[in-house]
């Protein structure tokens, strides 16, 4: 069984953000894995191993031929990637960017199945993996916390505002996973040595048959018109516990009259 | 304006987030529908969204597949005849399938996460905030067509019209192609007791700092029943498997604005911040005194989770 990974490689979370002068997210510095794309890495592994065969490939789009997030999950045990870097992507919202990578599963050719983040940590829109599998024509299981496969079928289950469902569709299919669905693995000494080696298929916008108008901010077809600070919370106060803590949090809470 | 809202229901009753949609539609729009892909009492239904202004309910029948993904196809097609400006959807989990799906078959952009809505003359001012909230962002669509648009639940108050039932219209039968092929074969709800996390006015939730899954009764929900509250977690013990997803609050949970809400062993990542950063009144007990969470917090205690909060739940109880 063949499955491709969706993987963003964003600007380190712990370092803070900041918005370049076009009001993107400045994407300017080292890139890294999304933490929350190294689930649907793992869950990749397992299935292709628990299947007896096949191979992961690893799907990125990313500015200025980023690597070092891909090399990271390719560490981990993905065979190889499709990273496309164009100029031409900058500015792209979530729709641009699910054409990009679906155009590009295509590519990639005989995918049973894909496996996404519900979202980015960066831009969490949250729609990418459901305009992508519209964009292939596949189903799509939203929001899994739990997957499995077995002939030619994947069931999984879908997180609800109340619990979850349990969801099934035949492949080929896109799923996309929750954080913690499964236990990413830590890239072996060799994995890192073996991922400086394996392929990584750098193509453009062009390459992939789509037009300029179609992505980046011309496919994006909106103007952000504000930028400010928000109003910050009047600062608080804050105490080190010297046995008086508790005391503190009641005389608050008394004061809000909730006790 | 001619305004379009995707109606959600749980358990046959329209949920908060699609009546504080209404709202802002019937302020922001002249003629206000709703659509909902669900079976069930669409009469029920019809009653809600008329009473929050909605004067047409357009049903969608999902059959035994995904309501957001199915409705998609329905969506588009209507869409197409009747021309909204503007299709407002919840940022939930059959909302984000909904509108996904509709943006490709319409070719429209989507504005998520939305928490600010207004009309500017004939234009749309979409607001969202980035950095955990920190910097407000305005957004205004450059293209015609109708503008697909998601928003955080609690962005708005929810206010009745005092409407009538809406008139009921059953959208016919589109075939959504393989996306109807994801089935849906059982529903669990993870019961929860006390009162519901995005209605109580005491939110108590633990974090990581808590320890161990064995803490979070004793600790956490403990605290929110003395406080007739509802208790909830970060994203991080979710994942641990410690506490239900039904209980997690922030960017990928739920969105929640009490009176008053405690976080318990909590950092705040920008994540969770999200989740609950316009709670009326904050207060953190974390050991570690730089955490992101005081940063918000209206009182915070730099201390042990496991020496605090055992007092403090020692001290209401004696005022009981």
């Amino acid at each position: 069984m063949n499955v491709a990974v969706c993987v963003k490689q964003i600007p380190d979370p712990a370092v803070p953000g900041s918005l370049s002068a076009d009001h993107t997210l400045d994407r300017s510095g080292k890139l890294i894995l999304d933490e929350s794309d190294s689930y649907g890495v793992e869950m990749a592994l397992q299935l292709v191993d628990a299947a007896g065969g096949g191979e992961v490939t690893l799907i990125s789009m990313a500015p200025n031929d980023e690597v070092s997030g891909l090399r990271t999950a390719l560490a981990m045990g993905a065979a190889k990637a499709i990273l496309v870097s164009d100029p031409a992507l900058a500015g792209s919202d979530a729709l641009s960017t699910a054409k990009v990578l679906a155009k590009s599963i295509e590519r990639a050719g005989d995918i049973d199945l894909v496996l996404a983040a519900t979202e980015s940590s960066d831009g969490y829109t949250g729609t990418v993996p459901a305009q992508v599998a519209e964009l292939l024509g596949w189903p799509a299981l939203t929001f899994s916390k739990h997957v499995e496969i077995a002939g030619g079928t994947v069931k999984v289950q879908r997180q609800t505002e109340a619990g979850y469902d349990e969801v099934e569709a035949s492949l080929p299919a896109i799923v996309s996973v929750t954080a913690g669905v499964v236990e990413p693995r830590y890239p072996s000494f060799k994995g890192i040595m073996a991922a400086k080696n394996k392929p990584v298929d750098k193509v453009t916008a062009a390459d992939l048959g789509l037009d300029a108008a179609q992505v980046g901010w011309a496919g994006a077809r909106q103007e952000i018109t504000n930028v400010e600070q928000a109003p910050a919370r009047q600062a608080g106060e804050k105490f080190e516990d010297d046995g008086t803590g508790a005391e503190k949090l009641v005389a608050f809470l008394e004061q809000l009259k909730v006790v | 304006m001619k305004v379009w809202v995707f109606a959600e229901s749980a358990a046959d009753k329209v949920t908060t987030a699609t009546l504080e949609l209404l709202t802002k539609a019937r302020e922001i729009g002249s003629a206000v529908e709703a659509v909902y892909a669900g079976s069930g009492d669409t009469a029920g239904i019809a009653a809600s969204v008329g009473a929050y202004g909605a004067t047409k309910l357009h049903v969608i029948d999902p059959g035994d597949g995904l309501p957001g993904q199915v409705a998609a196809a329905g969506l588009a097609q209507l869409a197409g005849s009747e021309q909204p400006d503007l299709i407002l959807f919840a940022q939930t989990y059959d909302g984000r399938d909904a509108i996904a799906r509709l943006s490709v078959k319409l070719d429209r952009p989507v504005l998520t996460n939305g928490m600010s809505l207004s009309a500017d003359g004939g234009s749309l001012v979409f607001g969202t905030a980035v950095f955990g909230g920190v910097t407000l962002v305005d957004v205004k669509l450059t293209s015609d067509g109708p503008a697909l648009i998601a928003i955080r639940p609690k962005s708005f108050a929810a206010e009745e019209s005092g409407g009538g039932p809406a008139e009921i219209a059953a959208v016919a039968a589109a075939d959504a192609g393989r996306a109807a092929e994801a089935k849906v074969l059982a529903r669990h709800i993870e019961e929860q007791q006390g009162p519901k996390l995005e209605e109580a006015a005491v939110v108590v939730s633990g974090g990581r700092g808590i320890g161990a899954a064995e803490n979070y009764a004793p600790l956490v929900e403990e605290l929110a029943k003395l406080l007739k509250g509802a208790w909830g977690a970060s994203r991080a013990i979710v994942d641990a498997g410690w506490v239900p997803y039904a209980l997690q609050v922030g960017q990928t949970g739920k969105t929640v604005k009490p009176k008053v809400y405690i976080a318990l062993g909590i950092s705040g990542a920008t994540q969770h911040l999200v989740g609950m950063k316009n709670s009326d009144n904050i207060v953190a007990v974390n050991k570690d005194g730089e955490a992101p969470i005081f940063s918000v917090a209206d009182l915070g205690i730099v201390g042990d989770v496991h020496k605090v909060v055992p007092a403090l739940i020692d001290l209401l109880k004696a005022k009981q």
